[in-house]
């Protein structure tokens, strides 16, 4: 990155002589292909993070415009009836998995270690695995579409026995639950290292009350994957074990429960739903102070909600299950939880309403986002506690009601918010500014078309349109708002595109942005932009919630304390680097053959056919193992860059 | 900081100046444990879920299970235990060679347990005619005990991986902290069997 930073191995003391011997290639190159695919740095594995997503962005987009046009007008035959299942299920799958979950890391990557005032996160090169993992799922789970089996079909929550053996004997299944289940290790590995470096990394003074709302949230995410992925693994594991050992979880023939199956999914299920949506209260939480001129209104009641969001993230699974019959004890405590979860999360939205409130208000373009998130995502929550109450979400259920609200609280919530993420930290990742004009006719036409799109399914849904349907008769009276959305959808495509052809053209053409671009409050802006390498010349210390703010204020204090830090860390030897390394992609390219072979490769009940199938599985395990090894063998170690050298290029 | 160790996903260049004292690599540890929690807590509940709704004609657990047997392989997963400590107390000290010692009986108690299961496993199979497919109580106990054994097998090769790697210069009471962590897993996994042993197999005789 910097062609004036001086590095060198460091010296091997006694301690680690041994590593001296492994005669590992470590690699050091800093630009090309290579530098990206062997990248520890938080930063760089982000941007890829944003890329893939945002690449999947288009690909599940691609998907719902077909649904759309499927559904434009009665009895229409632009897609079979299976093409169709397969494109509501790439689509939900895609989106979620692909789209916002990784758009979500790139913003943990990049901005969360900046704001706690780390030089990166806690275990660089588990980092880049969470990101190989990634992409390799991806890529199993797209992989139907190149193959004569054809992309999963059995919708994003895979209900048994939709799944089973004997409803879909294709491979497409089996696509679909090795992806599911990488993209598992994907997001928990990731978690974890979030978890270990916001715990461990903070700079000296950033207590907890004081973190950032966004890394709080981060925090709270991390957790939250950590504890609910798991459910979904068991989940996956148990469907893959009836697939391929004929074992009985799911089938009902030999005293399986279907139910199981919603149970153990939802368990997970509803925890993400709040993975998705916590990360945006997170950044409008950055977003609003920031514009407003004025500190978060009530912080640690924004952190506690958060945290009680989370929590009773874990209670409610079975509002997604009120129809199946649970009783009426189960239902009306499920009801109830469920609508406990709207107070804190109501609370949330009168605190940014209460920062705003007296402030100087500047409507720039992450503001204008952040305004229309809570607009939307306001309407998603009231039809959130609609389906609380059992008795109409018996009605509401399956149909457009439910897809109505859920894409207000993702597109109108979570969506929005990053939109107004990428266009605040903008400047600081990329040292440019986005076109204001244009975001802005970007935005209006995203608001517009995304309520012209969504508004009418709740009218189409309480008039008893199901969803997962390819099509439907003329004469029910849902032709208008069905055309409606649909020409909807279109211009809120548009508005997408016009979004990201602005946002890339800002990043290559853009006016360049000063240091500290919106003048605002917290730490990761008083970088350089775009951010060195190795993040803080000198590791700051923090006096205030607001760190810059306070820095602003008292400059003078702060620069003493820099320039005694300056002398310790140089003292030290200077700002200690990771090295780059191969083996968390190896790893992943093994991972990856290893699914294949369970996935992909045929087989049947005849045990000759059986080889390949094992032996591509084997041959991956091997190559995975192999990366492990060599990983942990070649050790945690790095290079030194000096302060003093790197203060002067920069000033 | 210290030397690589012989497990995955072990960075920690910043052990010396974690904000809450522990280091990196042991905090990464609870929080992936508190995720193994929920893993075998998911698989004992759709056991327990489907012994609470059995399938009538199934079969009956208490004429296949050999609760000698499994109470004696139980115990010796116990003493594992206590010999992993030993290793870690031994580390810390830095006595080199009493931890070698004790890991290789660690490893070699976890193998006998290893090999216990993979006796019953057989037994059950070839006697008892119970398979994984054949019933639904076949196919959670399979599951949820093999995905045990597993664990069990990770943790007897990362053992004989610190084993060997302790042979390595420089090897001394810095590398405690990954001892101690491996020794985590492994009384994480002796904790786990011991909530399986109640609830899979004594459950049945009360
Ligand atoms: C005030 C807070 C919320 C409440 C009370 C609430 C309530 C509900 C209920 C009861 C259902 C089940 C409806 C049915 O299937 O009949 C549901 C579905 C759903 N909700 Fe929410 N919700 C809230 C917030 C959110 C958020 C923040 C998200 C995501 C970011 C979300 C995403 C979803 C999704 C994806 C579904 C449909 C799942 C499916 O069937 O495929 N909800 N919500
Ligand atoms: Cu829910």
């Amino acid at each position: 990155m910097d062609a004036t930073v001086k590095s060198h191995f460091i010296g091997q003391d006694a301690g680690h002589a041994g590593t001296k011997g492994l005669v590992l290639w470590r690699p050091t190159a800093k630009t090309g292909l290579m530098s990206w695919l062997t990248t520890v740095d938080h930063k760089r594995i982000a941007l890829l993070y944003g890329l893939f997503a945002i690449f999947f962005l288009f690909v599940g987009g691609t998907e719902a415009l077909l649904i759309r046009l499927q559904l434009a007008v009665p009895n229409n035959t632009v897609l079979t009836a299976h093409q169709y299942n397969t494109m509501f299920t790439m689509h939900g799958t895609t989106m979620i998995f692909l789209a916002i979950m990784p758009l979500n890391s790139a913003f943990f990557n990049f901005i969360m270690p900046l704001q706690i005032g780390a030089r990166d996160v806690a275990f660089p090169r588990l980092n880049a695995f969470s990101l190989w993992t990634f992409v390799a799922g991806a890529i199993i789970l797209n992989l139907g579409w190149f193959m004569k089996d054809g992309a999963p079909d059995a919708g994003w929550f895979g209900y048994a026995p939709l799944t089973s053996k004997m409803y879909n004997p294709d491979h497409s299944i089996d696509m679909w639950v090795m992806g599911l289940q990488i993209l598992g290790i994907s997001s928990v590995a990731g978690s974890l290292n979030f978890i270990v470096t916001i715990i461990n990394l903070r700079a000296p003074g950033m207590t907890m009350m004081r973190l950032p709302v966004f890394t709080w949230m981060t925090l709270i995410t991390s957790f939250l994957i950590v504890l609910a992925f798991p459910a979904i693994t068991i989940a996956l594991v148990e469907l893959m074990m009836d697939r391929l050992f004929a074992t009985n979880f799911f089938e009902a023939s030999n005293g399986g429960m279907p139910i199981l199956w919603q149970h153990l999914f939802w368990v997970f299920g509803h925890p993400e739903v709040y993975i998705l949506i916590l990360p945006a209260f997170g950044m409008i939480s950055e977003i609003m102070p920031t514009f407003s001129r004025k500190p978060l209104f009530g912080y640690p009641v924004v952190v506690f909600s958060g945290a009680a969001i989370g929590f009773l993230g874990f209670t409610v699974w079975s509002h997604h299950m009120f129809t199946t019959g649970m009783g009426t004890v189960a239902t009306a405590a499920f009801a109830l939880a469920t609508m406990a979860i709207a107070v804190p999360t109501g609370v949330k939205i009168f605190n940014w309403i209460g920062t705003m409130w007296g402030g100087h208000i500047r409507m720039r373009l992450p503001m204008l986002f952040a305004l229309g998130f809570i607009w939307m995502f306001m309407i998603g929550g009231f039809s959130g506690v609609m389906h609380a109450a059992a008795p109409a979400d018996a009605q509401q259920q399956d149909s457009y009601f439910v897809i109505a609200h859920f894409h207000y609280v993702l597109i109108g919530g979570s969506l929005f918010a990053m939109l107004g993420g990428l266009c605040y930290w903008f400047p600081l990742v990329f040292g440019r500014q986005m076109s204001e004009r244009w975001g802005r006719i970007a935005f209006w036409i995203i608001f517009a078309g995304f309520n012209v799109t969504f508004f009418p399914m709740h009218f189409l849904g309480l008039n008893g349109m199901p969803r997962r349907t390819f099509t439907y008769d003329g004469n029910l009276g849902w032709n208008t708002p069905n055309l409606i959305s649909s020409c909807g959808a279109f211009f809120l495509g548009l508005g997408i595109a016009i979004f990201f052809i602005t946002f890339v053209y800002g990043m290559l053409k853009g006016a360049k942005a000063p240091r500290d671009a919106w003048d605002a409050r917290t730490l990761e802006w008083s970088l350089p932009n775009p951010v060195p390498e190795y993040n803080y010349a000198v590791i700051p210390t923090v006096h205030a919630r607001d760190a810059l703010w306070y820095q602003k204020h008292h400059a003078d204090e702060i620069r003493q304390e820099e320039e005694a830090h300056a002398k310790e860390e140089d003292a030290h030897g200077g700002i200690h680097m990771p090295f780059q390394s191969f083996y968390p992609f190896v790893a992943t390219v093994g991972i990856f053959i290893a699914s294949w072979g369970i996935a992909v490769t045929d087989h049947s009940s005849n045990p000759a056919f059986w080889t390949p199938k094992v032996t591509v599985t084997i041959v991956g395990g091997a190559i995975m193992l192999l990366g492990f090894y060599l990983w942990s063998l070649e050790g945690a170690d790095g290079y030194h860059i000096h302060v003093k050298e790197e203060k002067k290029s920069h000033s | 900081m210290s030397s690589p160790a012989a497990t995955v996903a072990i960075d920690h260049h910043h052990d010396h100046t974690t904000s809450t004292g522990i280091p990196n690599k042991k905090l990464l540890l609870w929080a992936f444990l508190a995720s193994d929690c929920m893993f075998f807590g998911t698989l004992i509940s759709t056991h327990l879920i489907y012994r609470l709704h059995p399938v009538p004609g199934g079969p009956d657990p208490r004429h296949i299970f050999s609760i000698e047997l499994t109470s004696f392989s139980t115990f010796i997963l116990l003493m594992s235990s206590l010999m992993m400590a030993l290793a870690v107390n031994a580390i810390q000290k830095g006595n080199v060679r009493s931890m070698r010692a004790s890991l290789l009986t660690t490893a070699f108690f976890g193998a006998i347990f290893v090999g216990c299961q993979v006796y019953e496993f057989h037994h059950f199979v070839m006697e008892k005619h119970l398979t994984i497919s054949n019933s639904l109580f076949g196919s959670t106990f399979y599951t949820l005990t093999g995905t045990h054994g597993i664990h069990v097998s990770i943790g007897i090769l990362w053992l004989m991986s610190m084993y060997f790697f302790s042979f390595k210069k420089g090897f001394s009471e810095r590398n405690a902290v990954d001892v101690d962590s491996m020794g985590l897993y492994w009384h994480f996994v002796d904790i786990v069997w011991i909530v399986i042993f109640t609830a899979v197999y004594l459950l049945e005789f009360i």
